[in-house]
Order: structure tokens, then C-alpha cells, then sequence
């Protein structure tokens, strides 16, 4: 492809990615990775502004308190697991019917797909304060069903510990749904139309069609979302942050959640540095895992 | 360009001569898997049920007079709009949040187009490296980050400045834009641009006339992703905006919320006005969101 063509002068070619590359590098490692070797320093150091007389090297002493020294972490750390598998599992299987729907011939499709898509721009602030609303035992959906029979007033599902998980789920679902069902459609349309074809000339249904086409035609796309959507719904608190604020009684604090806690509120900036090392570690490890498992762009037989 | 329109388009279209003249319809006709009309309208109906009420729910509260339990938004009333916009100060928050989201489309938009460009047309050392950089960063959570990030903008001295939300979001935003910039860079035929340098165009003189046009759709996908993250991004704004006329609208928002007395007509018209811009940057990109992916950025 670059043998003969007059290509404009060689020797600067060669410094240009470099100098293309430059912004975007410099930008990641002032303000991902310096960050990421300075959190790794932190987590060997024992390092509180309110009491800076502790100050100083820790060893591993903030990790032994992690694993051995802390049902917080391990509470958080379960919650997080869950509301991962739960929210992708629901997301994933509802994003895929959704796609499937919208990707056929009917009337109005413009407008559904525009419709149903809709709350992916929607930030989780304000996917809280429209669910707040909603779940509001005054003037929320829960009266207006009391005031029709059925259910009972002032039920509130964000404070009662047997509901919220399943109330935060919802609301997440309203949001979550969309980001899977577009990236499945733009993934269908790239299914060549003379594979059904051929299949229906060979008398396939369109069960067959789809477990035998389409299904093995989005592997990838699926797993790819699937695990950017997994890293995603466990590091975003945004939701979970506003809408239950980690409550009640510590029910829906996540890894990052607590984290920010200890950080933040807590000034245990050495003992949140460690517990961000660990989340990250694990995060690493099931990604690794899940891509493994998954045979990700291996050859589809 | 009308080249490369051309070879795409010849893929989607069956070979000629064994199909009739009338493609566009026959093509339509092909999505259509003999599914009853019903099997499609009842679910989606249902779903769209499920979508559409929490939006109506906050349309209606925002609208209707305080104390009113109507579930139709009439008579409305215009003033919760003006109670958080003025007394809550939703304006100067809107006015933050534009800024942001403005500046972070632009630097994202141009940082990724040049590490984008780079990646797609040039081997080098290191790029490997880089592109493991890229991947491995979608694994960093930014609200872990939160602490260091404030350290370093404290040491910067751009700890209440808007220029400290700008650089995360847009540092956040880099590596799927870069991914999908370059992905979409790799679907220009090279052919292309070496037609330009042939007729004395310059690299970047031929990348301008050749290359942009093909790719306005995949930047208009990747820039509005940049402002619609950041139009919603809520710790950083939280974390390193201190003083209130610095802060942005999901800020604002979680005041409200946070509020000891929740007011419910004027949370929900500030929520409102933190949905407008995004509803109508989705309204206007949300074609081009999945052809702007369907364009080789899942497959990468």
C-alpha cells in the first residue's frame, strides 16, 4: 500500500504519531496513571489528615486489615457483586428483546426506537430525582395505587431494607436498558440479509433463524458490552450515591461507594487508597476471567 | 469520498442482475421475519409504558401548582420553572454545565481526532503499549480516583475552577473516543487520502478534504457521548467545585434532593431543565448513534 506513492516527507512521518499521540498520552498519564501509581504509594502508608501523628510507612498492615479486620469491606464487596450480575443479567436480557423488537419492519419505528432509547442520556442524578418522585409514598405511584385499593399508604420501598435493593435495581433498569439495546441494533444491522435468506430457502423458521443466525452473530458484541457494562455499574455511584445514599443500614453501599466514604468523609485517604488497589485488582481479574470464559474473538463454530 | 459511499453501499445491496431494480423496498422487506404484528406492538407498547411514565410523572409535578394531586398537567403552572431557576439558581448552574460540557466536547473531540488519526495510519513503537494504556484505563474507576484527582488540582491550583471538571471528564472521555475515532479512521479507505497527496494535497491538508467529511457522523456520535457525560457527570463536579456559583446542574440537583424539606415541584423542574439539552442532543444524534457504531466501533 506505501510503496510508490509520493508520500509528503518521510522524515517528519516518522516524529508525527508521536506528536498526534502526545495530547491524548500526556493527558492519561498526568491524570489516570499518576494518579493510579500514587494511589498504589498511599496504600502502603498509613495516611489520615486528622491524625497526621499516625503519618508514615505502613507495610501491608492496611491490606491484612482489609481481608481480616473488616466486615464493611466484605458487605460492600457482596453488594457490589450483586448489583453487577443483577443489573447486567436484566439489562442485557431486556436491551436484547428490546433490539431484536426494534430492528423489525413496522409502522412508527422511527419514533419507538427514538422513544425507548431516550433514557440513555439521562444522568444518574436525574434518574434519581424522576424515581424520588415516583417512589415518594405521599404523592408517588404508591398513593395513587392506595387510592385505587390497592397496596397501602405511606409505604416508602427506599427505607424499608426487604424493597430498596429491588427499587434501586428498577430505577437503574429504566436507565441501563437503552445502552444495550442500541449496541445490539447497530451490531444487527451488520448481519448480511442474504444469510436469512438463505435460510428461509432452506425452510428455517425465525427460532431457527435466530438461534442459528443471529444469536452467534452478536457473541461478541454481547460479551464486549456485557463486561464494559459490568466495569461500568460497579465503579458508577452516582445512582446509588443520591438515590439511597448507601442506606438503609449500609444495605446498598458498593466497593467504590464505601471507598468514597472512608476518602472523602472519612480522611482515611491510606486505608481508601489500599481498598482501591483491592476493587481494582478483582475488577482486573474478573475481566480477565470473564474474556477467557467467554472465548472472546475466538472463531465462531 | 463518493467512492467510498459507493463500496459500502455496494455491499449492503445484493448482486446485481439477480434482484430487481426495486432494491430499497425489497432490502425492507428482508428485516421483516413474518412476526406477527401484535408479538411487536404489545411488548414494545408495554415497554414504552415503562419508559415514557417517570418521564411523564416528572413532567407532571413540574408542572402542576404545589399541593395539587391531578394526574393531568393542567392547569400548569410556570412556577416551580421560575423558582429554581432564579431562587435556586438553576440559571448560573445551566450556564456552568453548558461551559463544561461545550469545553469538554471540543478537547475531547480534537485530543481523540489526533490519537485517533495516529493509531489508524501509522505503525510506531509504543503503540502497543498505548493501545494496552487505552484498555486498561476503561478498568480505572473514576470515583476512586476522586482523591488523588483532588490533590493533583489542588497542586494546580484549579481546585473551584470549571478547567478541573473539564480535564476529568475529558481525561475519562479519551480512551473509547480515541477506540471508536480511530476504528472509524480504519474504514476510509487509505486509497483515499494517497489520492489526495498524489494531487499535492498535504497530510493534513488531504486529511481535511478526504478524510473529515466521511467521518462527521462517527464525530458527531463521539463528541455529543463527551457532552452528554459530561452535561451528567456528577462526583467530580461535587468533589472539586466548592463555592456554589461554580457548580453544575446534577450538583444543584442533589442539593434539592438532599434538601431537609424535599419541594417536589421544584426538584422535578430542575429536573427538567437538566433533561432538555440532553433530550434534544439525543433526539438530533440518535441515528447516527447506530450507524456511528455499526461502523466497525463494537468490533473495534
Amino acid at each position: 500500500m506505501a510503496i510508490a506513492v509520493a508520500k509528503p516527507s518521510r522524515r517528519r512521518d516518522r516524529r508525527l504519531p508521536y506528536l498526534l499521540i502526545a495530547p491524548a498520552a500526556l493527558l492519561m498519564l498526568g491524570f489516570i496513571a499518576y494518579p493510579m501509581i500514587s494511589v498504589l504509594y498511599y496504600s502502603l502508608q498509613d495516611y489520615n489528615v486528622t491524625k497526621p501523628w499516625r503519618n508514615g510507612f505502613a507495610g501491608f498492615s492496611n491490606f491484612t486489615r482489609i481481608f481480616t479486620d473488616d466486615p464493611l469491606f466484605w458487605q460492600s464487596l457482596a453488594f457490589s457483586a450483586r448489583w453487577v450480575v443483577v443489573e447486567v443479567g436484566l439489562q442485557l436480557a431486556l436491551g436484547l428483546v428490546l433490539a431484536l423488537l426494534v430492528n423489525q419492519t413496522f409502522i412508527g419505528r422511527g419514533i419507538a426506537r427514538a422513544l425507548v432509547f431516550s433514557p440513555w442520556a439521562v444522568s444518574g442524578v436525574l434518574t434519581t430525582t424522576i424515581w424520588m418522585l415516583l417512589y415518594n409514598p405521599s404523592t408517588g405511584f404508591s398513593r395513587y395505587l392506595a387510592d385505587a385499593g390497592i397496596g397501602t399508604y405511606g409505604t416508602s420501598v427506599l427505607s424499608d431494607t426487604g424493597t430498596v435493593f429491588w427499587a434501586a435495581v428498577l430505577a437503574e433498569l429504566w436507565r441501563g436498558v437503552p445502552f444495550f439495546a442500541i449496541l445490539i441494533l447497530a451490531d444487527l444491522q451488520s448481519i448480511p440479509k442474504e444469510l436469512y435468506e438463505a435460510a428461509s430457502v432452506d425452510g428455517a423458521n425465525r427460532y431457527r433463524k435466530l438461534l442459528h443466525i443471529t444469536l452467534p452473530h452478536l457473541r461478541d458484541a454481547i460479551v464486549l458490552s456485557t463486561l464494559l457494562r459490568g466495569v461500568w455499574e460497579f465503579n458508577n455511584v452516582d445512582l446509588l450515591y443520591t438515590l439511597t445514599g448507601g442506606g438503609p443500614a449500609g444495605q446498598t453501599t458498593t466497593l467504590p461507594l464505601y471507598v468514597a466514604n472512608t476518602g472523602v468523609d472519612g480522611h482515611d485517604f491510606g486505608y481508601a487508597s489500599a481498598l482501591t488497589t483491592v476493587a481494582f485488582v478483582i475488577l482486573l481479574f474478573c475481566s480477565i476471567l470473564y474474556l477467557r470464559l467467554s472465548k472472546f474473538g475466538g472463531d465462531r463454530t | 469520498m463518493t467512492a467510498a459511499l459507493a463500496e459500502k453501499g455496494i455491499r449492503a445491496v445484493p448482486p446485481a442482475g439477480i434482484t430487481p431494480p426495486r432494491t430499497a423496498r425489497r432490502r425492507r422487506r428482508a428485516v421483516d421475519d413474518g412476526t406477527p404484528r401484535w408479538q411487536i406492538y404489545l411488548p414494545l407498547g408495554l415497554y414504552l409504558l415503562f419508559t415514557l411514565v417517570p418521564f411523564y410523572w416528572m413532567l407532571l409535578f413540574a408542572v402542576r401548582p404545589a399541593g395539587s394531586t391531578s394526574l393531568v398537567p393542567w392547569p400548569a403552572t410556570g412556577e416551580h420553572f421560575a423558582k429554581v431557576w432564579n431562587e435556586r439558581s438553576f440559571g448560573m448552574y445551566f450556564q456552568n454545565s453548558m461551559l463544561v460540557g461545550v469545553a469538554t466536547l471540543i478537547t475531547t473531540t480534537v485530543v481523540a481526532l489526533c490519537g485517533g488519526y495516529a493509531l489508524a495510519r501509522f505503525r510506531f513503537r509504543g503503540k502497543s503499549a498505548f493501545m494496552l494504556g487505552l484498555l486498561c484505563s476503561q478498568f480505572i474507576p473514576g470515583a476512586l480516583m476522586l482523591v488523588p484527582l483532588f490533590e493533583i488540582f489542588r497542586n494546580l491550583q484549579l481546585i473551584n475552577s470549571l478547567w478541573s471538571v473539564i480535564i476529568a471528564e475529558t481525561v475519562f472521555q479519551l480512551p473509547l473516543s480515541i477506540i471508536l475515532i480511530s476504528g472509524f479512521i480504519k474504514n476510509v479507505p487509505m486509497a483515499l487520502e494517497e489520492a489526495a497527496w498524489v494531487d499535492g494535497c498535504s497530510r493534513f491538508r488531504g486529511f481535511c478534504a478526504v478524510v473529515l467529511p466521511v467521518l462527521r457522523p462517527g464525530l458527531i456520535a463521539v463528541g455529543s457521548f463527551a457532552f452528554v457525560h459530561s452535561w451528567n457527570h456528577f462526583l467530580f463536579a461535587l468533589m472539586f467545585l466548592s463555592s456554589q456559583d461554580k457548580q453544575t446542574i446534577p450538583v444543584g440537583l442533589n442539593t434539592l434532593i438532599g434538601a431537609d424539606s424535599v419541594d417536589l415541584g421544584a426538584l422535578a423542574a430542575g429536573g427538567v431543565v437538566a433533561a432538555v439539552p440532553v433530550v434534544i442532543v439525543f433526539a438530533f444524534i440518535q441515528k447516527w448513534l447506530i450507524t456511528g457504531f455499526s461502523a466497525g466501533a463494537v468490533k473495534g
